[in-house]
C-alpha cells in the first residue's frame, strides 16, 4: 500500500485509480510543506539533502540522540512535497517500464527546459507579488518571429530581434504595472489578448517554418546534444544558476524580496519599488525570449497557437515549487523543482495511458491546491 | 471574598521556538476589574486569545462558573458569556450597529430569515443600557473609533456577558472618550461582570482596576491588590528591575542647523508648516491623531508629495527629496506603523537592517553577507534585541524587539537627522525607557532628532523644544519653563473645532 497513514480522511481512499491518488499525494505533500515552520521557508540548499545526511550532520554537531518519531515527522514536514513526488515516480515506474529510462528522462527535461526557462523570469514577477499571464502568447509571438526572421535576416539577427521583442513587451507590462500602478492580473491578461492578435497580424494566419532546417546552426538550441545531454537542458540549468545567483546574492534580488514582502516598508526604506517591479517584468520577457529560441529551434517552425496555455503551466510550476503568489517568499531553486515535478507528472500520466489533455486538469489541480495551501498557511486556517 | 467566575489554572501554550504561556494561573471575580500587565511578549495577548477561543491551550484548565470549559472559537466564547474586545476592533463597517452587535449570531426564524425587528429592539436596549448617543440603524463605518468601541461593548449587554476582556482599549481614544469608557466599565462592574483590563498605560491601571496580575516571559509574577501597590513595584515585577527615571534629557549643546522647513503645504493635510532643528537638539512634535504630524514628516522624507514649500538641508536649499535621496543625505524616518511601514515581516533582522542601505552592504551590486552579519550582531547586542538568529522572521518577534530593529536599520548608516514617529507606541515599559535613553544619547552624539508623540509626558520628557500641531498647522512653540502639560493642552484645544461627537 502506498497511501501514507496520516490523513484524517483516509476513509475515502478506497479508489486506487491513478489521478485520484496523485491528487491526494499532491494535496498531502503541499499540506506538509505548508506546515513546516516559517524559518524553513528561507531555504538553504541543505534542507534538500537526504534526511539521514542532515540528521547525521546535526547530531554530530549537537550530540543529540537520533529520535525516530521526530525524524519521521520532520521528514514528512520538510520533504513532504518531494517525498510524494518520489512515490508518484515509483508508481509510474512500476506501471510503465519506459518511464525511468535515460531516454525518457532526457525527453522530459528537454520539454521542461522551455517552460522552465520562462518560469525563471516569472519567478521574479511572482516574488514581487505580481503575476505575468502574458508569457504564453508572448512565447507564441516570439517563436513566430524567430522562425520567420531566420528565413529573412539569418539566425543571429533573428535571435537578437527575438530577445529584444521579449524585453520590449516585458518593459511595457512593467511600465503599466510598476509605474502606472495598474493591476497586474488585468494588465497581463490584456497583454495576452493583444499578443494573440499581434501574432495573427504578423503571420497573416499561416504557420511559419525554417526553410533550411537541416543546415542551420540555429538547430543547436533545441536539437543539439552536448555530452549526451540536450543543449536546452544545459541552457535551462545555466539560466537557473544565473537567476538564482542574482536573486540570492545581489541588491536587486534583495529588493525583489523586500517589495514582495512589504511594498510600503520597502518604499519607506528608499527602495524604488517601481523600478524593481519593472525590472522583474523585463526579466520575464527576457527569459520568454530565450524560451522562444529553444522552441523555434526544436520545432523549426511555429503555429499561431504554439504557446497557448503555457502561462498557466509556468505559473503552476512556480507555485508548485512553493513560491508564494502573495509575494516575498520563494526561490529559483524551488521553481526548478516545481517545474520539473510538473514535467514528470505530465509525462508519467501520458505513459500511464492518459490522453495528453489530462495535463490541463493537473495544472488546474496544482494551481488551486498550491494557492489554497499558501493562503491557508498564511492565515492559519484552511477555510475563509 | 466572592468566588471566582473564571479561573485559569496552569495554562501552558507553546509556539514553535517559544513557550508563550508557562503554567499561568489567575482568576477573575464577578464585579472586579482585573489588570493584566507585562512587557510585550510576556504572554498577555496569548492568554486572552486562549480565553476567547482563538488559541487552544497545550495544557492546563479553564474553570468557568465552577465547570471545566472548552472554548471552540470566538463565537462559542461569546455565547458562553466571555467577550474579548480587541485592540483592533472587529466590526464590519458596512453593516448597521444592530447587525454588528449580533454579528454571527443573528436571530432568525425557522426559515433562516433575519428577524429584523427583534434584532433592532434588542440592540436598542443594549445601547440604551450603556447610554450610547446613537441608534441601532447607524452604519458602523460612519462612527468614530470610540463609538465603534461602544458597539463592541454593547455586545456584552446583548449576550449578557459574565467576563469582558479589554485589550488596550484606550490606544486610540481622546481623554474625554477615555473617561466615557471608564464610566462604562464601572457600569459593567456594578452589574457584577468580571473585567480583564490589559494596558500598557500605568495611570489607567491605577485609576480603574482592583487587582493587578503581572506576567513576565509567559509566567505569572504575582497578583496584587491595586490599592496596596504602586507603580514602582509593578514596574519592577514587569521588567525585573527598578526604573529610577523615565526620561533622560540630552544636554543642551546645539550645533548648526540641519534641517529647516519653510511654508510646507499640502492641501487637505497641512498648510504653511515651518520649523528648524539643529545638531544635538531634540524637537518634539505634539498633536492629536489626525493633526497632520506624520504627513509632514513623511513629506520631508519624500514618501509623500507637497504642493508648496522649501526645505533647507544644512543651510542649503534643496528640492524635496525622494526617500532614496533623503536616506543618502543622512535622513532617517522611524515610521508610525512598524508592521506596515517599518519592516518586511517575513525577513529577519539581518535583511531588514541592511534594506535602506543596500549600497553600503554590497560591492558591484553583490551583497556582502558577512558585513551584514557584523552589523546585525553589533546592533542586536547594543540594543539588547531578543532573537533566535539573524534570519528569524520579524513576525515572530515582540513589538518592542521589532521596534528596536527599525531603529537599528536607521542607525547603522550614521544619519544626521532622525525622525521618530510615535517611537514607543504599543511597546512595553522596558523597551520604552531604552528608547528614551537612546534618543538622549543620539542627540548628545550630535544628531538632530525630531520626536512625534501623542503621549504628553514623553514629548515633554525627551524634547528640548516642542511644537504643537492642530488641524494641519503648527499652532505654538514652547521651550524651557513654558513646556508644561497645561500649555500644550491649551495650544492644541484652542484650535480644535467644536467636537462633532
Amino acid at each position: 500500500m502506498l497511501v501514507p497513514k496520516c490523513s484524517a480522511d483516509d476513509a475515502s481512499a478506497q479508489s486506487l485509480k491513478c489521478p485520484n491518488l496523485i491528487f491526494r499525494f499532491a494535496a498531502l505533500a503541499v499540506y506538509w510543506e505548508a506546515r513546516a515552520p516559517q524559518e524553513t521557508q528561507k531555504d538553504s540548499f541543505w534542507i534538500y539533502l537526504p534526511y539521514h545526511v542532515q540528521s547525521g550532520l546535526l547530531s554530530s554537531v549537537q550530540g543529540e540522540h537520533f529520535n525516530m518519531r521526530k525524524s519521521i515527522n520532520s521528514i514528512l514536514r520538510r520533504h513532504g512535497l518531494v517525498l510524494a513526488f518520489l512515490i508518484f515516480l515509483a508508481m509510474v515506474a512500476v506501471n510503465a517500464e519506459a518511464f525511468l529510462t535515460p531516454g525518457n528522462i532526457l525527453d522530459v527535461l528537454r520539454q521542461v527546459s522551455i517552460t522552465g526557462m520562462m518560469a525563471l523570469g516569472v519567478t521574479f514577477v511572482v516574488l514581487t507579488g505580481r503575476l505575468d499571464l502574458s508569457v504564453g502568447s508572448l512565447l507564441t509571438l516570439l517563436t513566430v518571429i524567430v522562425v520567420d526572421q531566420h528565413n529573412i535576416v539569418g539566425p543571429f539577427p533573428a535571435i537578437v530581434m527575438t530577445i529584444g521583442a521579449g524585453v520590449l513587451v516585458g518593459a511595457f507590462n512593467g511600465f503599466l504595472v510598476g509605474f502606472i500602478g495598474l493591476n497586474a492580473l488585468i494588465v497581463t491578461l490584456a497583454m495576452l489578448s493583444f499578443l494573440q492578435g499581434l501574432v495573427l497580424f504578423y503571420s497573416g494566419g499561416s504557420n511559419v517554418n525554417v526553410n533550411d532546417a537541416q543546415n542551420t546552426w540555429f538547430a543547436v538550441f533545441g536539437r543539439g546534444d552536448f555530452l549526451g545531454v540536450p543543449v536546452p537542458v544545459f541552457l535551462f540549468i545555466l539560466g537557473a544558476i544565473i537567476a538564482g545567483l542574482v536573486l540570492q546574492y545581489t541588491t536587486f534580488g534583495r529588493r525583489v524580496y523586500a517589495v514582495g514582502g512589504n511594498e510600503t516598508a520597502s518604499v519607506f526604506s528608499g527602495v524604488n519599488a517601481r523600478w524593481t517591479v519593472f525590472a522583474a517584468y523585463v526579466l520575464s520577457g527576457l527569459t520568454t525570449g530565450v524560451a522562444a529560441i529553444i522552441m523555434g529551434s526544436r520545432v523549426m517552425g511555429a503555429q499561431n497557437t504554439i504557446g497557448q496555455g503555457y502561462e498557466l503551466t509556468v505559473l503552476a510550476g512556480v507555485i508548485l515549487g512553493g513560491t508564494s503568489l502573495l509575494g516575498g517568499s520563494g526561490s529559483i531553486w524551488r521553481t526548478v523543482i516545481g517545474i520539473s515535478m510538473l514535467g514528470f507528472i505530465q509525462n508519467g500520466l501520458l505513459l500511464l495511458g492518459f490522453a495528453y489533455y489530462v495535463q490541463w486538469l493537473v495544472t488546474w489541480a496544482v494551481i488551486i491546491i498550491a494557492v489554497w495551501i499558501d493562503l491557508g498557511a498564511k492565515r492559519g486556517r484552511i477555510f475563509a | 471574598m466572592t468566588a471566582a467566575i473564571l479561573k485559569v489554572s496552569e495554562i501552558t501554550k507553546t509556539f514553535p521556538g517559544v513557550k508563550a504561556l508557562d503554567e499561568v494561573s489567575f482568576d477573575i471575580r464577578p464585579g472586579e476589574v482585573h489588570a493584566l500587565v507585562g512587557e510585550n511578549g510576556a504572554g498577555k495577548s496569548t492568554l486572552m486569545k486562549v480565553l476567547a477561543g482563538l488559541h487552544q491551550p497545550d495544557g492546563g484548565e479553564i474553570i468557568y462558573q465552577g465547570e471545566p470549559m472548552q472554548v471552540a472559537g470566538p463565537l462559542d466564547a461569546r455565547q458562553k458569556g466571555i467577550l474579548l474586545i480587541h485592540q483592533e476592533l472587529s466590526l464590519s463597517p458596512e453593516l448597521s450597529v444592530a447587525e454588528n452587535i449580533y454579528l454571527g449570531a443573528w436571530p432568525t426564524n425557522r426559515f433562516g430569515v433575519l428577524k429584523k425587528r427583534e434584532l433592532r429592539r434588542n440592540a436598542a436596549s443594549a445601547l440604551d443600557a450603556l447610554g450610547c448617543g446613537f441608534g441601532p440603524d447607524v452604519r458602523v463605518g460612519t462612527l468614530s473609533v470610540a463609538m465603534q468601541q461602544m458597539v463592541e461593548i454593547a455586545r456584552a449587554e446583548a449576550f449578557s456577558a459574565n467576563v469582558v476582556i479589554f485589550d488596550e482599549p484606550t490606544a486610540s481614544l481622546t481623554d474625554t472618550e477615555k473617561d466615557q469608557l471608564f464610566h462604562t466599565i464601572r457600569g459593567l462592574k456594578a452589574q457584577g461582570v468580571g473585567i480583564v483590563y490589559i494596558s500598557h498605560k500605568m495611570d489607567e491601571i491605577f485609576d480603574i482596576t482592583d487587582r493587578v496580575t503581572v506576567l513576565r516571559d509567559g509566567r505569572v509574577q504575582g497578583t496584587l491588590e491595586t490599592q496596596d501597590t504602586d507603580l514602582n513595584q509593578v514596574t519592577r515585577m514587569m521588567i525585573g528591575r527598578t526604573l529610577d527615571t523615565y526620561f533622560v534629557k540630552a544636554k543642551e549643546e546645539f550645533g548648526t542647523e540641519v534641517l529647516r522647513v519653510d511654508g510646507l503645504s499640502k492641501s487637505g493635510h497641512f498648510s504653511d508648516v515651518s520649523f528648524s532643528v539643529r545638531e544635538g537638539e531634540v524637537l518634539g512634535l505634539y498633536g492629536l491623531v489626525g493633526a497632520g504630524r506624520s504627513e509632514v514628516v513623511e513629506t520631508i522624507f519624500g514618501v509623500r508629495r507637497a504642493d508648496a514649500g522649501q526645505v533647507h538641508w544644512k543651510g542649503a536649499p534643496i528640492d524635496l527629496p525622494t526617500p532614496r535621496q533623503a536616506i543618502d543625505m543622512g535622513m532617517a524616518l522611524v515610521p508610525e506603523s512598524r508592521k506596515e511601514q517599518g519592516l518586511v515581516l517575513m525577513m529577519g533582522g539581518r535583511e531588514n537592517t541592511s534594506l535602506p542601505h543596500l549600497k553600503l552592504f554590497s560591492g558591484m551590486a553583490v551583497m556582502n553577507r558577512s558585513k551584514e552579519l557584523v552589523t546585525y550582531e553589533k546592533y542586536q547586542s547594543a540594543l539588547a534585541i531578543k532573537t533566535t538568529g539573524p534570519d528569524q522572521a520579524m513576525s515572530q518577534l515582540s513589538g518592542g524587539n521589532q521596534q528596536k530593529f527599525v531603529l537599528a536599520k536607521w542607525l547603522c548608516a550614521n544619519p544626521k537627522l532622525i525622525i521618530l514617529d510615535e517611537p514607543t507606541r504599543g511597546i512595553d515599559v522596558g523597551s520604552k525607557s531604552a528608547i528614551h535613553e537612546l534618543i538622549a544619547e543620539l542627540a548628545e552624539q550630535g544628531l538632530a532628532v525630531i520626536v512625534i508623540s501623542s503621549e504628553m509626558p514623553e514629548v515633554l520628557g525627551v524634547s528640548h523644544r516642542v511644537l504643537t500641531m492642530s488641524e494641519g498647522a503648527v499652532v505654538a512653540e514652547f521651550k524651557g519653563a513654558d513646556m508644561t502639560e497645561e500649555n500644550l493642552i491649551d495650544a492644541v484645544s484652542h484650535h480644535r473645532a467644536p467636537d462633532a461627537a
